[in-house]
């Protein structure tokens, strides 16, 4: 196995991006894109275009740079200390690095579940109404109220919790915990929704109906999945990014990266001989 | 390639690898006895080759089992999936191969008192050894992993084809001569059909050795010499 080790050799080698002619046109589109903590360099010249109206799934071992580069989409990143981002990410066109534009409405655009559920310590309904209710999405009580139940139908949560949306989110099992934070996410109407691992914590049913869940959602949205269950983004993603050291190796079609990967690290990776 | 982090995996996949292997070696040594035994009218070399095809049928079983149980257990990706799907479908092409040899080797049994047999064998035999040849560079093509070799088999196949369409017409003479030529050339005619058809599978494995190596499946269409399908019977003509 060629291990590339240096910052030259990774940038030399290029990721093999797998051409597919059915994609969707392209929501999300990355070049460049490094990412420093302080002194040390976690992501190099990560350049990825994403679809709308499907789930794209990032893959590869732990500290390869998925994660980071999934928080570069909603400038989580911007959250912690010594962390910079170069390079240039755009949102339908518009480079969401760009001084002038709002972060937080950028936030509800490109919304995020994380991998351990973190519902708000509030009712399921308040849970849901916080975001359309600073975004001022809802005119009135009827409209919120509206705005929930559609949310927690998406969400296919709906008929779980219609008789208890007084009850404390935080009260609820693991999996409706991370359905409520995927209602929460849609209650605001975002284009791209970034999922961080969203089923480590879970049992496999649970796993099975966010699975189901996000299957639906792809209908609608831009899908953007980080997950350590290589079974999990064959499953759910119709395309697939494998990073590795900080590099993005090998992008395209998941059917394609997972029978028939063209670099030999990608391989090693899905077939367990390296993690 | 790089081994796994999970030893028994490998080992799991050596020993699928290894299975196929000694069911084609058996496959290889039905083929060759049940053509002998047609051939030096050997009832009991016939009867040896018809229980011989119990133990292919026994290994295809342990494969079978194997990679059913690798797909539950491990998941297999990339080129480890395609491994398993591959050692399959090579089982179940070989333990056709089993079936049809002994499908020879019983016709064997059936026309050994015969003795008109014993020419019109002789282009069987031909056949036969261009099959058990055929049969064995496709298994060393996957001991090797050699796409190219198992190409070769692949392209060699209208040989078997060629051969089978004048032996069909030289077995139809045999019949039109004389009707008592009729049972062994009607077995003969099986014996041909089965070794072309067992020239058929040895492709099939060709083409499965294509794809466990590349990761494509093979779309090209085979080059075809078999025109016994069209083969009119040349009845002598009557004035009406």
């Amino acid at each position: 196995m060629n291990q590339v080790t240096t910052a030259e050799q990774r940038a030399a080698t290029g990721p093999i991006i797998i051409p597919d002619p059915d994609m969707n046109p392209v929501r999300v589109s990355a070049k460049d894109v490094s990412v420093f903590y302080g002194a040390k360099q976690a992501l190099f010249d990560v350049a990825i275009d994403i679809p709308e109206r499907s789930v794209t799934a990032f893959i590869g071992p732990s500290g390869c740079g998925k994660s980071t580069f999934l928080r570069c989409i909603n400038r989580m990143n911007d959250t912690i200390d010594g962390c910079r981002v170069t390079g240039d990410i755009t949102l339908d066109g518009r480079d969401i690095y760009d001084r002038t534009l709002d972060v937080v409405e950028l936030r509800a655009r490109v919304g995020m579940v994380f991998q351990k559920p973190n519902p708000f310590p509030k009712s399921i309904y308040e849970n849901i109404a916080y975001g359309p209710r600073i975004h001022g999405l809802a005119s009135n009580k009827a409209a919120l109220d509206e705005i929930v139940e559609t949310s927690l139908r998406k969400a296919g949560l709906w008929n779980e919790v219609k008789d208890r949306l007084d009850e404390p989110g935080t009260g609820m099992s693991g999996g409706q915990q991370q359905r409520l934070c995927i209602a929460r996410a849609i209650a605001v109407s975002p284009e791209v929704i970034l999922m961080d691992e969203p089923c480590s914590a879970l049992d496999p049913i649970a796993t099975a109906k966010v699975e189901e869940l996000i299957d639906e959602l792809k209908e609608n949205y831009c899908i953007i999945i980080v997950t350590h269950s290589m079974q999990q983004a064959a499953r759910v993603s119709q395309r697939t990014a494998f990073f590795h050291l900080g590099i993005l190796v090998e992008a395209g079609p998941t059917e394609h990266i997972f029978t028939n990967p063209k670099d030999e690290r990608t391989h090693d990776y899905i077939t367990g001989r390296f993690g | 390639m790089t081994e796994h982090i999970v030893t028994s995996y490998d080992d799991e996949l050596k020993a699928l690898a290894i299975m196929i292997t000694r069911m084609g070696g058996h496959a290889e040594k039905v083929l060759t006895d049940a053509t002998q035994a047609l051939n030096r009218h050997d009832e009991e070399l016939a009867m040896r080759t018809i229980n011989a095809d119990e133990e292919i049928d026994r290994l295809e079983h342990e494969i079978e089992e194997l990679a059913i149980l690798m797909i539950a257990k491990r998941q297999p990706m990339a080129a480890d999936l395609r491994e398993v799907i591959a050692a399959i479908k090579i089982s179940s092409d070989l333990e056709r191969i089993g079936d049809l040899a002994k499908n020879i080797a019983k016709r064997a049994v059936a026309i050994q008192s015969e003795t008109g047999a014993v020419k019109a064998a002789l282009g069987i035999d031909r056949m036969s050894r261009i099959a058990s040849r055929q049969l064995k560079d496709v298994l060393d093509s996957y001991t090797q992993r050699d796409v190219d070799k198992a190409m070769d088999v692949w392209h060699r196949d209208s040989e078997l084809d060629a051969m089978y369409t004048s032996i069909f017409r030289e077995l139809l003479t045999y019949m039109m001569e004389d009707t008592r030529n009729i049972t062994f050339s009607t077995h003969l005619l099986f014996a041909a059909k089965n070794i072309e058809r067992i020239g058929d599978h040895a492709t099939n494995i060709a083409e499965t050795i294509y794809y466990l190596s590349t990761g494509a499946p093979l779309r090209e269409a085979r080059p075809k010499k078999d025109a016994s399908s069209f083969t009119p019977a040349d009845y002598p003509q009557t004035d009406d």
